[in-house]
């Protein structure tokens, strides 16, 4: 009882719902479909949902501390093009070139988090013209269609898994997946993680504590693009070199991160349920293969169910200040 | 009572920018002309002349839908949303129109105008979602945007639809350099331009961007305001659409997405000096974004550069250009 009461608090404010739907949808799956019987069809599902939940984890770093990050997807695509030409299929590349894509992502986020602090353009245009750029120089870059293909020791990072037992053959990315959640999990438990959270409720009040409030937003830019650069190399695993390849996985992990009932401008949110969110949109679509659903209908239903959720996410507060309220409510009142 | 409240600090805001320099909007036709000069100047000495009758119909012609959209885009950033929807709603509204024509020149009026209604419905939607759901505007016309794309890929593969041979004229028709459609952009400018200046609910939208608390408080209706706002969006956006189908001669359900309406008209909206925060900006500094970006196409096209570097252009001069308002905003703070 008294196990429960300590361990509780530590589940942050606004992750349950999310596990809740998670936990729902994987026992839906479990209804649905024979190849969910056994543990090896959740580490599939796992496997596929990894560079999404990775990419979330990143945008949340993001989002909480009061920004976007719209480049994600076309730095995801960049990573994979790059990787692709320098590789050109010769194993011997593979060691030179995985951290040269983490210290292309790092660049990236540096340059995002720097513009954004320093010449004071709002996050959204920031990255929006990152996205434009990158995208323009990737095909510029490659002539239109990407060149050169991935080693196979690059490609095990996406495809290939290591042996347990139990539950027999774990995918690299899982694993990769569990080391990034953890160390997530361990900095915003932390003083930077835990000024990062204030520097998106109130910026203000963070600078005049004496935070660092630029180095701050700087090292979420940082963040997201390391992780975006990780993603890319599960990704090229996983799918191989294409140009579509992080197209529209902006959009895809900020909805993610909102289904993990984080809040869009800033202060509110955990990074668990950002990934429980990724990995719930993943389930679901999942789910809907399963149910026969058509893919062109997936993006209708994502569109509902983020809709959904931050409608549900709003008017759940709405209600709780209603019912108890603590400070003057700002919010439009009924007419 | 609240006019003259709302009036009153504009009017006065008006002489102050210009006392430390110009204001956005005057930069915003400075840099089009700086543009204009250095894009002549580099044709020119690629053997070419920018600015003869077809060169300025090029740009006369990229800017009719991108400052359609864009007029809608300005009255939902002024008052402090976004609308991420009206790319697939251009789309939407192509193939309502040219589907209810069926190439029969009676049904032309009624195409016409099922195509605005449902444009109408849509931003109604938007608004409805983001006032009475109250889900962030990001996330609302982001998931009316999935649920279109979601619509359009099931039920269509390409163009659909045909519009009668007379309608093509609305598409094609000029008066000596000057598209017929451009001249009815500038007049649906102008009538933003006087809705947004010139009357008490032009003046709301204003206010309710520039604080939404203090707008509720001095009894501005901020949840209608912001509904009829996104309404206007989407009615503008379904013009776009209209005037597509009369040059394409079908509905096309991708056409608004791949040319990027969604980003490019917030694009121009912010180049014309917006703040996305809302409260500040214009229709007239809009045309001027709007311009911007369609000389630097032509230019580009005229010096036969890789499109692909356009994207890359592009993406620096929204940063850079959005990056200067912001020091010149903090200039006349700290002076």
């Amino acid at each position: 009882m008294s196990a429960l009461t300590t361990w509780r608090p530590r589940l942050a404010e606004g992750t349950a719902p999310v596990l809740v739907v998670l936990v729902a949808l994987l026992i839906g799956l479990a209804l649905a479909g024979p190849a969910y019987a056994d543990p090896s069809g959740y580490l599939a599902l796992l496997k596929r949902a990894a560079p999404l939940m990775i990419l979330a984890i990143g945008q949340y770093f993001v989002i909480v501390s009061g920004g976007f990050d719209l480049s994600v997807g076309s730095l995801v695509t960049a990573e994979v093009v790059i990787a692709a030409r320098l590789i050109d299929g010769q194993d011997s590349a593979t060691g030179w070139v995985i951290p040269l894509l983490l210290g292309v992502g790092v660049l990236i986020g540096l340059v995002n988090g720097l513009i954004t602090t320093r010449l004071l353009v709002p996050s959204f245009i920031v990255t929006l013209g990152m996205l434009l750029v990158l995208d323009g120089a990737v095909f510029l870059w490659t002539g239109g269609a990407p060149r050169g293909a991935l080693s196979p020791s690059f490609r095990v990072f996406g495809r290939g898994g290591v042996d347990v037992p139990v539950l027999g053959l774990v995918p690299w990315s899982v694993v990769i997946l569990l080391v990034v959640l953890v160390t997530a999990v361990l900095f915003m438990r932390g003083g930077i993680g835990r000024t990062l959270v204030a520097v998106g409720d109130n910026e203000d009040a963070v600078r005049l504590a004496g935070g660092k409030v630029e180095h701050l937003k700087i090292l979420a830019f940082v963040l997201s693009g390391l992780l975006a650069a990780l993603a890319a190399i599960l990704l090229g695993g996983f799918a191989g070199v294409s140009a579509q390849v992080g197209q529209g996985l902006e959009f895809r992990a900020i909805t993610a991160v909102v289904l993990g009932g984080v809040l869009l401008g800033g202060g509110r949110g955990s990074v668990v349920a950002a990934a429980a969110g990724a990995l719930s949109l993943e389930a679901l679509f999942s789910l809907l293969n399963l149910l026969g659903v058509s893919g062109a209908l997936e993006s209708a239903v994502q569109g509902v169910i983020i809709i959904a959720a931050v409608a549900y996410a709003s008017l759940g507060s709405g209600l709780r200040h209603r019912l108890f309220p603590r400070k003057p409510n700002l919010e439009p009142a009924p007419r | 009572m609240t006019i003259a409240q709302a009036k009153a600090p504009l009017k006065r805001k008006l002489p102050a920018p210009r006392k430390v320099s110009f204001t956005p909007t005057v930069t915003v036709y400075l840099a089009l002309l700086a543009l204009l000069v250095v894009g002549s100047i580099l044709v020119g000495l690629k053997g070419g002349v920018l600015l003869d009758q077809g060169g300025i119909l090029n740009i006369l012609t990229r800017s009719t839908v991108l400052g359609l959209v864009a007029i809608g885009q300005t009255m939902v950033i002024v008052t402090g949303s976004l609308d991420l929807s009206v790319a697939y709603l251009i789309g939407l509204c192509s193939l309502v129109a040219a589907e209810t024509m069926a190439g029969s020149e009676s049904m032309m009026i009624p195409g016409v105008l099922l195509a605005l209604g449902v444009a109408a419905a849509v931003g109604l939607v938007n608004g409805l979602v983001i006032t009475v759901l109250k889900a962030n505007a990001f996330i609302a016309t982001l998931g009316v945007a999935l649920i279109l794309r979601g619509y359009l890929e099931d039920n269509y593969t390409g163009p659909a639809g045909s519009v009668p041979r007379v309608f093509q004229h609305l598409g094609f028709d000029r008066v000596g350099p000057v598209p017929i459609a451009s001249m009815l952009m500038v007049l649906i400018a102008a009538a933003a331009w006087w809705y947004l200046r010139r009357t008490r609910t032009g003046y709301h939208m204003y206010a309710v961007g520039g604080d939404i608390d203090v707008a509720r408080l001095s009894g501005v209706r901020t949840g209608k305001t912001i509904v009829l706002a996104h309404v206007l969006c989407a009615v503008a956006a379904g013009l776009a659409g209209v005037f597509l189908a009369s040059r394409l001669g079908s509905g096309a359900p991708y056409v608004g997405t791949d040319a990027g309406y969604d980003l490019e008209s917030i694009a121009a909206v912010v180049l014309g000096g917006a703040a996305l925060a809302g409260g500040r900006g214009g229709v007239v500094g809009t045309l001027g974004g709007v311009l911007i970006l369609s000389t630097l196409d032509t230019v580009f096209d005229d010096l036969a550069v890789d499109p692909f570097f356009k994207d890359v252009v592009r993406g620096i001069v929204l940063i850079l250009a959005v990056a200067l308002y912001a020091r010149r905003r903090l200039s006349g703070r700290s002076a």
